[in-house]
């Protein structure tokens, strides 16, 4: 499917204080997907935020929404009027969930009749309808970021913008909210670009990925792009070493899963269900590489593979390995001298049922 | 101890008698410093919301200045207005020296760096992306500040409170500029100034007491205004 | 919502506000209005904290329409504001610096308008000893020699002006002495802080009679014509300060010496205090003064 560009940039070098905060030769934004930009503190992810936002106005280069370059103050605001941003912090006023879930309305001096039905409709996307008349300063920080969230959907931007949006929940609402808020994206196939830290939410949300480094974007592409083959080692050391892998739970019991990947079956610990599409993350250090199969071992995945890169990094080796999907194992250099292993050459690689850390994934 | 007790049985008198002369002064006083309190809460906190949301060179010397104007000493501005607006002043022309409405104007300077400097300092202290939120939800500069102004409500009335409580009471720029005259530019203040000076210490006492309870009042008022809470 | 609740108040506030612009122009509903309305009269706080102005002035008003702002600052500062020609007539009684003041071209038509007397008072105790002297001047020479607590106006005023008069014939000079402390305070206030610390001061009679009833200060020399005080009322030259009012000056000095007025001024104060409070003399010579 060949989505629009609903944003693009060219050649934008912003300064502040003497520094180079954004440098960016090209960066699109396609529409109806969902971009996650990734990077270090200070790499430039807000300020990018920002001025695909609207907030923040190009000194140097361009920027085009819809096709059309944003050149003076009347386009930008466009722009701003077609995008929502929804900050870290709730950032909610001292009146009721209603009013503040209203105010983007508000300003653009809806009827009022209109404007409750669209209230109403943002509240029930996010389950909070019985917040309507509560005080926005009682709520907890999961409710509080429901309503930020439903004041951004409630204006029906193009586009809306994230801005490290989960950090401060905690662990239980932050995965409601993500499930929530990935459902409705793609019922509303609304355009959304997030700025994270976070890998397990980039995975969850994200369709495409850009990591960004001092003002820079150094690499972009579909998330398991990314994830399984970054191209620099800025960026290898920045999403981990994890290999990622693609798969769907065939069957479920008693807290063991067999996942389909490659065709191949995996065992992990968990209980989702039977047809959950997911991502298999294995960590290369607890991937064991032999050259014959023991007798019975407690690892539950054993598995063929063709040894296809062999890269030295301080104490151990790191081998990119083929069982029909890719995987990453490190072994010691004492190790690696007693097997030894060539490139191209067979291996058995195994790893615990327990050390696989099963994310959901939507497709 | 019994001369306390005098004043406020004077002032009870004076009350409830609707004593005219009294009434007059009090009403002259709301009057002056309810209008110079006004006009300050405009030119305050408008002045004060664009410093802080504006960044310039030099803003940190605006702040210092602004801030040291809530210290200054209201006799220093009564000397200064008299002397613009006195027959040889610059301002002379205008003929308001020993009328209230100099005494407005007196008022008015001495209240709005107050208002200013607290208004100033409430904004600020709003958190700084809830500017950038506001106006990413469809806000004209104009719609924000509103919004900044209510959502920082309880400081900034806090202001108007300072400033008028700054005036209310302020009674050396009040005679200079004002001139304390009979049923025209006497306030309470002044009158209270007066009647010490006099010896009539039941009387002033009693407007003292007046004065308090004005003052009480007019806050009970604003901070009703400024404690209103929305439904749980 | 909540919108429409913050409106109303925005309405209210301005309504007041309204209230307030149009309450203050009801101070000149006309009467015969004359052209420059307004009169600055510099006078000193004796004529005011007597009451003596707040009955004379309304009746003025009410003849001519003209508004009379009175500063009651005392001479010295009610002579510094004509010179300045920031006031228009003054009511003053420092002889001496009047005269100057005429010499100097900055007053005309200097008028003869009442007198009262000052008295010496200070605490029934009377530590110096000076209560029955008839000579003003002899009795200040016993405070000294006491070194009994002096309280003096110290702000060029037409009391003070006296009372410095007073010692310099005397022969003694009081500046720097601890016993001499100067209070640089209206007629009233002095009289106050001398009843409060039991000190002798020179006093009006008036405004000691106005005040007695709060004092615990007793009279204690009187009489001697050293001891007049006299009134006199001033125009500000207008060939110096062209925006004096000049016909409002001389509307409201020919007021005060008018006869209906001074009528007034005879019997004023006799009903609250059992004496009159000043001594009309509109016509008389300062020499014949004194009875």
């Amino acid at each position: 499917m060949n989505s629009e560009t609903l944003i693009k940039i060219e050649n934008i070098i912003l300064q502040r204080g003497g520094s180079t905060v954004l440098d960016i030769r090209e960066f699109q934004v396609q529409q109806g997907r969902i971009l996650a930009l990734i990077g270090p503190n200070g790499a430039g992810k807000s300020t990018l935020l920002l001025m695909l936002a609207g907030l923040l106005k190009p000194r140097q280069g361009k920027l085009y929404f819809q096709g059309r370059p944003v050149e003076n103050r009347a386009d930008l605001a466009i722009l701003r009027r077609n995008a929502a941003v929804v900050f870290q912090e709730p950032l909610l006023l001292n009146s009721s969930v209603f009013e503040n879930v209203a105010l983007g309305l508000k300003f653009r001096r809806l009827k009022n009749e209109e404007i409750r039905k669209s209230v109403q409709s943002a509240l029930d996307y996010f389950g909070i309808s019985q917040l309507a008349k509560r005080s926005a300063k009682t709520l907890s920080g999961g409710e509080a970021k429901r309503v930020s969230l439903a004041r951004a959907f409630a204006i029906k931007p193009q586009i809306i913008l994230l801005d490290e949006a989960f950090n401060s929940l905690d662990p239980p609402s932050r995965e409601t909210i993500i499930d929530d808020l990935k459902r409705i994206l793609e019922e509303t196939k609304i355009t959304a670009v997030l700025a994270s830290h976070d890998r397990e939410e980039t995975l969850r949300l994200a369709q495409d990925v850009s990591v960004m480094n001092s003002g820079k974007i150094v690499q972009s592409g579909k998330t398991a792009e990314i994830f399984n083959q970054p191209d620099s080692e800025f960026v290898a050391n920045f999403v981990g070493t994890e290999s990622i892998l693609e798969g769907t739970v065939k069957s479920s019991n008693v807290g063991l899963m067999q996942i389909t990947v490659a065709g191949k079956s995996i065992e992990a610990v968990g209980d989702f269900l039977p047809g959950q599409n997911v991502y298999c993350c294995l960590r290369p250090e607890n991937v064991t590489v032999s050259n014959y199969t023991h007798g019975k071992m407690s690892a539950r995945n054993i598995f063929e593979a063709k040894v296809s890169k062999i890269v030295r990094q301080g104490f151990f080796y790191k081998l990119t390995l083929d069982c029909g999907f890719p995987l990453v194992a490190y072994i010691t250099i004492p190790s690696y001298e007693d097997l030894g292993i060539a490139k191209g050459g067979t291996v058995i690689a195994s790893f615990k049922a327990t050390a696989v850390h099963v994310i959901r994934r939507e497709k | 101890m019994e001369l306390i007790v005098q004043g406020i049985i004077k002032a009870f008198q004076l009350i409830i008698s609707f004593d005219p002369e009294v009434l007059g002064i009090t009403w002259l006083s709301l009057k002056i410093s309810g209008t110079a309190t006004f006009i300050s809460l405009f030119i305050g906190i408008s002045l004060g919301t664009a410093v802080a949301l504006t960044n310039f060179y030099g803003k940190r010397l605006v702040i210092s200045l602004i801030n040291t104007g809530m210290g200054l000493p209201p006799v220093v501005v009564g000397l200064f207005v008299t002397i613009m607006i006195w027959r040889n002043g610059p301002l002379g022309f205008l003929e308001i020296l020993y009328t209230p409405y100099a005494m407005i104007i007196a008022q008015a300077i001495i209240a709005t760096p107050i208002v200013m400097g607290i208004s100033l300092a409430a904004i600020q202290n709003l958190s700084p992306n809830l500017r950038l939120q506001i106006l990413s939800l469809g806000a004209s500069r104009l719609q924000m500040v509103w919004v900044l102004i209510k959502e920082a409500r309880l400081p900034l009335l806090a202001a108007v409170m300072a400033g008028f409580g700054g005036v209310i009471s302020e009674v050396g720029a009040s005679i200079m500029v004002g001139g304390n005259i009979k049923g025209y530019s006497r306030v309470l203040t002044t009158a209270t100034v007066m009647e010490t000076g006099k010896g009539n210490f039941d009387i002033a006492i009693a407007l003292s007491i007046i004065l308090l309870l004005l003052a009480f009042l007019v806050n009970l008022i604003l901070t009703q205004i400024q404690q209103r809470q929305h439904p749980r | 919502m909540k919108m429409f609740r913050s409106s109303k108040v925005i309405i209210t506030l301005l309504t007041v506000a309204l209230l307030f612009a149009f309450g203050t122009a009801n101070v000149f509903a006309g009467k015969a209005v004359p052209k420059q309305k307004n009169i600055i009269l510099a006078t000193t706080t004796s004529t005011q904290d007597t009451g003596l102005l707040d009955v004379l002035i309304p009746i003025f008003e009410k003849q001519t329409g003209y508004f009379v702002k009175t500063i009651a600052v005392g001479s010295g500062q009610a002579m510094a504001m004509g010179q300045k020609g920031e006031a228009d007539v003054l009511l003053v009684h420092s002889p001496e610096a009047e005269k100057k003041f005429v010499a100097d071209s900055f007053g005309v038509n200097r008028q003869l308008v009442m007198h009262n007397d000052f008295v010496i008072v200070g605490p029934a105790a009377d530590p110096a000893k000076i209560k029955g002297i008839k000579n003003a001047a002899e009795s200040f020479k016993k405070i000294a020699a006491a070194e009994a607590l002096f309280l003096s106006r110290g702000d060029n005023s037409g009391t003070h002006s006296q009372e410095k008069k007073l010692w310099k014939t005397s022969g003694i000079n009081p500046e720097g002495q601890k016993w001499y402390q100067q209070t640089g305070l209206g007629m009233g206030q002095t009289l106050n802080v001398a009843a409060e610390k039991k000190g002798y001061t020179l006093a009006d009679r008036g405004t000691y009679l106005a005040m007695k009833k709060n004092l615990n200060l007793n009279i204690l020399v009187e009489g001697d014509a050293a001891l007049l005080n006299i009134y006199h009322v001033m125009e500000v030259n207008i060939a110096k300060w062209p925006k004096v009012n000049a016909a409002g000056a001389k509307a409201f000095a020919d007021f005060m010496v008018a006869s209906k007025t001074q009528s007034i001024i005879k019997t004023f104060g006799v009903d609250k205090y059992g004496s009159a409070l000043f001594f009309p003399d509109a016509g008389k010579k300062v020499e014949d003064l004194g009875k």
